[in-house]
Order: structure tokens, then C-alpha cells, then sequence
């Protein structure tokens, strides 16, 4: 029904390139043409390289906590020592691995491919981003070597105030780190409106790209609450005007509501982009077409929007009035409806799949079991009573361990493994990956599984020292998390291995359907070297692949050309 | 499972406990039953559905209006009876009986106080009658901290500028631990209280007699027990290990070389203005954040700690 509201579009199958001469990788040379890119695969891998370096040392603090724990008194560092670890294993963990993770690295590299876009909206504010963020970590960096920080990732005043450690550059840091996260933000948001190829309509779009959207969302609106927090307390500490501090006639409770008005929308933007990526992992690995599309895209954004209405329940008693708290317990549960909803359409998905317990699709269960737990603790912790007895306990450290790396870290380790062909043209070795994602799911469990019952049972987090019942527990966990150690030191093995002496991968190893294995692995430098026309869903394994394959046709007639009527819009 | 539940809890020494545990059975008892049954599901189909060949052809099912309700609804009723429990916990262990024995706690880095109704006062010892609503009316002389009881299901934050209350009614007699869980700085794991919760009369003999001081304790006994009971060990070691401050052993009679350059001898006065006036006079290499003892410690223990840390040498 060709009229003239409506143009033709001539369209044909382009086959994929199996061997690629030229990729990103080789397409220009030198460790500059890497620093300065624009591409946004590169960006991607560099944000890739970095998450990585972090969360490494991150870890490698964690070890060292769990060693210290070992004995209820002193075991290997002081108490200002362990005071500064923690504080930094949590503000590195956050501020420089689990924000960016998943959107910085694996969003820019799959964002605009699983749209057919040849780059982001603004490739070298990408850059910038990437810029910024290293500069914010040098910042870090800086204040750990000046004198380290002691406050805990939460900054909470007065102490903070007071303490004689470098709060005023580490909160810096954290300031310039949020500027990298609403610019990496708003470069998705653009690209998304802007950039879709031709048919890619809102609800044909991957199910980890709204889960990004969501995300990109909260990241412009909750990360300016951070700086102006943050820009507060240097005030407060540089020249001395009373915000927080009492002895200066501020409010040290206000802190906490600035604090977790940014830092629970904040938990999202850590665990929303997981949500996607665990989508495109069920449907593929299950070869089946996703159950609830609608349900699942929309419920990120719900949860987005809820998000921003339960920073209250961080503060049931510290001292907030009590209608305010009995108001955010109730809104906190339904942060609870659409999460129980993905989980619900994830495992419907299943019903009648093709399922293939590949490395990615181990990493999908191990995430269900793993983020099942996190949010039913979650639920556990939002009823108030309870909360009044487990706040600040270990039984929180466990909730929130089990959430963001039960959740989002193995997330990304079924992402790593689901992409790595796509990044790296290379395979990795599948029975290494299964054993190595069983031994990560066993000690973390053996790592953070006592931990909910020595929160119950009383022991408060943050404790250099404990009373002796708690030992036993905390050497458990400790032993448990060197296996985890080791499993993450396996992974570095057979990844490493793949990188240099891994078999070549062919375009499309898991037969998905998405946009991003429809050009060669790894992709050339524009991705695509043609416009990406399209004309099925994501997930609709049940359509003949060649359909998924299309492009727009140049002038040239060819036999194999389809035309259609588009929309002009 | 009951064996589970009572091995995850502290023991019930309140009389709110038990509704806050009866909450927490039922959110596990619930929540296992629901993780249980995803799990046993997912199992059965990666058994049933697993990929039998690359040519597998499956079904295309989008959504089930009737499976979506359910796994809507059935979720919010169970959260609303979760959080109308919650709340309903919560105003009993907001809502203090107007009958309470008050006392008054003053917290600082890194010791707690106790101050009672008629007089005299503890520093991480509190005692308690059983039976008979207690209620903490509490503020913070520098940072937040927190005051929890495991046992008693309580917690509150310990504000500096402005007063909390928490309260209590302890079921039987004995001690129960009181932990500090808002971070705090070096001394925080170290800022632990022992609850002392005594029978009625125990405790009306306690109020005539305990505060009293023992004149026929030798001086250094005193301070020996002063050394535990003022929360000096938090900071102070005897045995010359360095903690956050000094260590006594060998403190007396020796020179202390301060901050400002300027060396002192540790001798009766220097230990008295220490503890009055402690940030006048700080040691080099040492933090300037012992609290004032002034108004804490009454002279007989001042004296005691001094005859204490004289015969702290080796």
C-alpha cells in the first residue's frame, strides 16, 4: 500500500565476512591511536581494560579484609589500616568498577551495534568520558597516597568532617567520576532517539539496550544530587560554612538524605544494565523468543522511577521521623513487583527453549539463584521491624554482595563470555569457562552465605575487632573468598590463553539473532559496511536467519533484492 | 527449619523480639518456599528443554495474561502483609510506655555513658531492671553513633545535635552485649557496653549501693577497674603495644615530647590534666581525639588511675 505518505525501501541479504583483513583492531596502529579513538569499540575496551584493572585491586582490598577478620583481634594490619581498606575496597568497587562496568564498557562497545549504528551520538564526548574517568581515578588515586581516607564509601558526616584523612580529594574524585557517568549518559540517551536503523522501532530494540535507557536516565537525573553533596561537604571542609556539621549549626541527618537520594538511584544504574544483558543471554542460550518483551523493558523503567522514591530506607533509624520511615518502607517494596516480574518472564522463557548450558547460559542461572537471594533479603530488610535489628550488621553486607556481584559482576562475567568472540574474534575454552563459573558460584556462596547469618545473629559491619562467637563464620567466609580469588585467577588463565592462542570465532557461534552478530567478528571499523534495514525482533528465533542479514540495497539491481514499504518516519 | 531460624537469631531477652523473629520466620519461611520453587522450575527445564539438536524448533510464546496477574498479585499481597507487620513492629519499638525508667545515655569516641534517674552514673556498664520498661533518651558528643542490642531487637542512632530515644523491656535477668554499628572511626569495634539487666530489687539495691564507691579498695584497684570500665583499654594498652593512643606501660615519670615541640614530664598532674583537658597536651605522633573525662570520672578514680599507671612499669 504504497502512498505518498510512504517511501520504498529496496532491500537484500549482505552475507557476513567470515575472515575480516580489517577489523577495529587493525585499523590504525600505536598506543595513541588507542588513548585518542573515537571509535566507540575501542572506548569500550578501554573502559573494558580499566573496570578490570579496579576491580583487581578492589579485590584484592576484599582479601585483605577477609585476612584481617581471620582472628577476632589484630591479625596483619591496625585498625586505622582496616578502617582505610574498607573505605577504599567500597569506593573503588562503586565509584570506579560497578558504575561504569556494564554501560561504559560493554554498552559503548554493543550499543550501537545492536542498533547498526556506526558510532555513538558523539563519539568524542565518548571519549571524554573516558578521559574524565581516568582523571577522576588519578584523583583517587591521589588522595589514597596523600593520606588515604577513612569515612567509608558513604562519606557520612560529622565524621567525615572531622576525620584527618583526604576526604576533600577523594570526594573530588567521586565529583569528577559523576561527570563521566551523566556524559556517558546522555551520549546513550541521543544515540538511541537518533541513531536506530532503518525498521529498528522501539519495540524490535534488544532488551539490554532499554535496560541502558533506564539506565542512562537515572544517571542524568540522580548523579548531579552526588556533586552537589559532595561540592557541600569540601565546602563545609574548606570554609567551614555549616551544612552538616553540628558544632557549625548544620544537620549531619541531611547528609544521609543528599547522600542516598543519588546513591540508591545509584544502585540501579549498578544493577538495571545486568537486567539486559541476563534478557539477551535466556533468549539465546534458550533460542527461544524472549516471554513479556513489554514487561521486562517497562519494568526497568519502573524500577528507574521507584528508584528514585526509597533513598529513606538507608535511614530507618537514624533518627528521620517516623512517618518518613514507615512511608519509604512502603514505596521500598514495590521496588520488589517489578523485579519479581523479570525474574518471572526470564524463567518463562526457559518453558519450552532450546537450552544450552554454555559458559554465558551458566552465568545466567548462576545470576538467577545469586539475584533471587539478593532481593528476597531485600525484602527481608525493607519491613521495618526487622531492619531496626539487622542495620549495619553483616546480614547488610551480604544482602548487597549477593545484589551487585551475585547480580551485576556475574552479569558481566555471562556478557564477558557472550561477547568475548564478537570483541575478540577469538573463542575461549568452554570447559574451562563452565568449571571456572562453577568455582566463582560455590565460593561465593561460601563467602557471603555466613555472612547473613552473623548479621543476624548481631555482628555489625565495619568492625576491626569482633566478639569470639562470630570466628568460626568469619573464617568460613574468608576461606571462601580465596576460592573466589582463585576462580577470578582461572578466568584471567583461559582468557588471556584465548586472547593470544584461541581459536578464531566465526561472526555468529551462538546463532543469536541481535544486530551486533550480523557483521564479522570482531566487527570492521564501521561495524557494518552497509545500512542495517530490519525486519524482525531480537529474539525471534523463529524467522530464517538470511532475514536478519538485510541492508539497504544500493542502485545496482541484483537478484536477491526485496522491496518494502516503510514508514517515513 | 525452627532450629534453623533460632541458630540465625540472637537470644529473645525483649519483649518485642518475639514479633520481630515471628516476622523474620515467615519472610524466610516464604521467601524459601518461593526461591525454592523458581529454582526447582528452572532445573526441570534446563533437564526437560535442554538442546537435543542445533536444528531445535521452538514455540513462540510472547505472554500469558493469566500467568502475568498472578506473578503480579500474589507478589504485592505478600509484600503489603510483609510491610503491615513491619510497621505494625515498628510502632511498638518507636512507642516508649509512658511508665519507662529513664536513663540517659551520652555517647562519644569511644565510650558510652550512662546517666540514671536518681543519680550516679556508669561508662559501659548499664544496668537494667527486668520486667519494667526502660527507655534510653540518647545524644552524641562529636560523631553519630549508634547503640544496638542484639538481644533486646533494638537499635538508634546517637545524633550530636539533637536526642533519640530507644527503648526496651527486658524478659529475664543476665548480660546482653551493646555493640556501637554506626561507624565511627579507629575505636569503633572496641565502643562495646555490657547490659546488666537485674532482677527488680537487685536493681533497687544496685541504685543504693553499686554507685557507691568501695572505700576500702586499695587506690590502684580502683584505677584498675576504672582502666576497663571508662573504655581507657579502647585506646591504651598496658603492655607497650602502640593502639591509638600512647601505651601506660612506662608512661610514668617518663618525658613526653608534645605536639608543639615541647616536652613535659609524666608525672601525678600531668596524668590528671590528661584526662581533664586531654587535647591541651597531646603527645607527638599521636591523634588529638581522647575525650574529656571531666565530670566522668570522680576524684577517688582520677587517683585510682593515677596509683594505677605508677605501678605500670617493667
Amino acid at each position: 500500500m504504497a502512498d505518498s505518505s510512504q517511501k520504498t525501501l529496496r532491500i537484500r541479504e549482505f552475507p557476513i565476512d567470515e575472515n575480516p583483513g580489517h577489523t577495529y583492531l587493525n585499523h590504525e596502529k600505536g598506543i595513541l591511536s588507542w588513548l585518542f579513538t573515537v571509535d566507540h569499540k575501542r572506548i569500550g575496551l578501554l573502559y573494558l581494560g580499566s573496570v578490570i584493572l579496579f576491580f583487581f585491586v578492589g579485590g584484592m582490598l576484599a582479601l585483605l579484609l577477609r585476612t584481617e577478620l581471620l582472628t577476632p583481634a589484630q591479625s596483619i594490619v591496625d585498625a586505622d589500616t582496616y578502617n582505610q581498606i574498607f573505605t577504599l575496597h567500597g569506593a573503588i568497587m562503586i565509584f570506579l568498577f560497578i558504575i561504569p562496568s556494564i554501560p561504559a564498557a560493554l554498552g559503548n562497545f554493543f550499543l550501537p551495534m545492536m542498533i547498526g549504528a556506526k558510532d555513538v551520538a558523539f563519539p568524542r564526548l565518548n571519549l571524554a568520558s573516558w578521559w574524565i574517568y581516568i582523571f577522576g581515578a588519578l584523583f583517587a588515586l591521589y588522595s589514597i597516597i596523600t593520606g588515604a581516607v577513612d569515612t567509608g564509601w558513604t562519606f557520612y558526616t560529622p565524621y567525615s568532617t572531622q576525620t584527618g584523612t583526604s576526604v576533600v580529594s577523594m570526594t573530588l574524585a567521586v565529583f569528577i567520576l559523576g561527570f563521566s557517568s551523566i556524559l556517558t549518559g546522555l551520549n546513550f540517551i541521543v544515540t538511541l532517539h537518533k541513531l536506530r536503523s532503518p525498521g529498528l522501532s522501539w519495540s524490535k530494540m534488544p532488551l539490554f539496550l532499554w535496560s541502558l535507557y533506564a539506565t542512562a536516565v537515572i544517571q542524568i537525573l540522580a548523579t548531579p544530587i552526588l556533586a552537589i553533596t559532595v561540592l557541600l561537604l569540601a565546602m563545609e571542609r574548606i570554609l567551614g560554612i555549616g551544612i552538616f556539621d553540628p558544632s557549625l549549626g548544620g544537620d549531619p541527618v541531611l547528609f544521609q538524605h543528599f547522600f542516598w537520594f543519588y546513591s540508591h538511584p545509584a544502585v540501579y544504574i549498578m544493577i538495571v544494565p545486568a537486567f539486559g544483558i541476563i534478557s539477551e543471554l535466556i533468549s539465546t542460550y534458550s533460542r527461544k523468543t524472549i516471554f513479556g518483551y513489554w514487561a521486562i523493558a517497562l519494568s526497568s523503567l519502573a524500577i528507574a522511577f521507584i528508584g528514585f522514591l526509597v533513598w529513606g530506607h538507608h535511614m530507618f533509624v537514624s533518627g528521620q521521623s517516623e512517618l518518613s520511615s514507615v512511608v519509604f518502607s512502603f514505596l521500598t517494596f514495590f521496588v520488589g513487583v517489578p523485579t519479581g516480574i523479570k525474574i518471572f518472564n526470564w524463567v518463562a522463557t526457559m518453558y519450552k527453549g532450546s537450552i544450552d548450558l554454555k559458559t554465558p547460559m551458566l552465568y545466567a542461572l548462576a545470576f538467577l539463584f545469586l539475584f533471587t537471594i539478593g532481593g528476597l533479603t531485600g525484602i527481608m530488610i525493607g519491613a521495618l521491624s526487622i531492619n531496626v535489628h539487622l542495620h549495619d550488621t553483616y546480614y547488610i553486607v551480604a544482602h548487597f554482595h549477593y545484589v551487585m556481584m551475585g547480580g551485576t559482576v556475574i552479569a558481566m562475567l555471562g556478557g564477558l563470555h557472550h561477547w568475548w568472540p564478537k570483541m575478540t574474534g577469538k573463542m575461549y575454552n568452554e570447559f574451562w569457562g563452565r568449571i571456572t563459573c562453577g568455582v566463582i558460584f560455590l565460593s561465593f556462596n561460601m563467602t557471603f552465605l555466613p555472612q547473613f547469618i552473623m548479621g543476624s545473629q548481631g555482628m555489625p559491619r565495619r568492625y576491626f575487632n569482633y566478639v569470639d562467637q562470630f570466628q568460626g563464620l568469619h573464617q568460613f567466609s574468608t576461606i571462601g573468598s580465596y576460592l573466589l580469588g582463585v576462580g577470578f585467577v582461572m578466568m584471567a588463565v583461559y582468557l588471556l590463553w584465548s586472547l593470544f592462542k584461541g581459536p578464531k570465532a566465526p561472526s555468529n557461534p551462538w546463532k543469536a539473532r541481535s544486530l551486533e552478530w550480523m557483521t564479522s567478528s570482531p566487527p570492521t571499523h564501521h561495524n557494518f559496511e552497509y545500512t542495517p534495514v530490519i525486519l524482525h525482533g531480537p529474539y525471534d528465533h523463529h524467522k530464517p536467519m538470511k532475514e536478519f542479514r538485510m541492508g539497504v540495497a544500493e542502485e545496482s539491481e541484483s537478484p536477491d533484492v526485496i522491496e518494502i514499504d516503510k514508514d517515513p518516519a | 527449619m525452627n532450629r534453623i531460624i533460632e541458630y540465625m537469631l540472637p537470644p529473645q531477652r525483649s519483649t518485642t523480639a518475639s514479633d520481630v523473629d515471628s516476622l523474620f520466620t515467615f519472610i524466610n519461611v516464604s521467601g524459601f518456599i518461593l526461591f525454592m520453587g523458581i529454582m526447582i522450575t528452572i532445573l526441570i527445564f534446563v533437564i526437560k528443554y535442554r538442546r537435543k539438536s542445533e536444528d531445535d524448533v521452538t514455540p513462540v510464546i510472547t505472554h500469558n495474561s493469566i500467568l502475568e496477574v498472578a506473578w503480579t498479585v500474589i507478589p504485592i499481597i505478600l509484600i503489603l502483609i510483609v510491610f503491615s507487620w513491619g510497621f505494625r513492629g515498628y510502632l511498638t519499638l518507636t512507642s516508649p510506655p509512658a511508665n519507662a525508667y529513664e536513663i540517659h545515655v551520652s555517647a562519644a569516641s569511644w565510650l558510652w555513658q550512662f546517666q540514671y534517674e536518681s543519680g550516679g552514673s556508669t561508662m559501659n556498664e548499664v544496668y537494667v531492671p527486668v520486667d519494667r520498661p526502660v527507655k534510653f533518651i540518647m545524644s552524641s558528643e562529636d560523631v553519630i553513633h549508634s547503640l544496638a542490642i542484639p538481644d533486646f531487637r533494638i537499635k538508634m542512632d546517637v545524633l550530636p545535635n539533637r536526642y533519640t530515644t530507644t527503648w526496651f523491656q527486658a524478659t529475664e535477668t543476665g548480660e546482653s552485649i551493646l555493640f556501637c554499628t554506626e561507624y565511627c572511626g579507629t575505636g569503633h569495634s572496641e565502643m562495646l557496653a555490657t547490659v546488666h539487666v537485674l532482677s527488680a530489687e537487685d536493681f533497687e539495691e544496685w541504685l543504693e549501693t553499686g554507685l557507691e564507691v568501695d572505700e576500702d579498695m586499695p587506690l590502684a584497684d580502683v584505677g584498675e577497674q576504672t582502666f576497663t570500665s571508662a573504655g581507657c583499654n579502647a585506646c591504651h594498652s598496658l603492655d607497650g603495644t602502640d593502639r591509638v593512643g600512647p601505651s601506660l606501660l612506662n608512661l610514668f615519670g617518663s618525658d613526653r615530647e608534645l605536639v608543639d615541640g615541647s616536652v613535659v614530664v609524666a608525672d601525678e598532674d600531668y596524668i590528671r590534666r590528661s584526662l581533664i583537658d586531654p587535647q591541651a597536651e597531646v603527645t607527638a605522633g599521636y591523634p588529638a581525639n581522647m575525650p574529656s573525662y571531666s565530670g566522668r570520672l570522680n576524684e577517688r578514680q582520677i587517683d585510682g588511675l593515677i596509683a594505677f599507671i605508677k605501678e605500670l612499669q617493667d
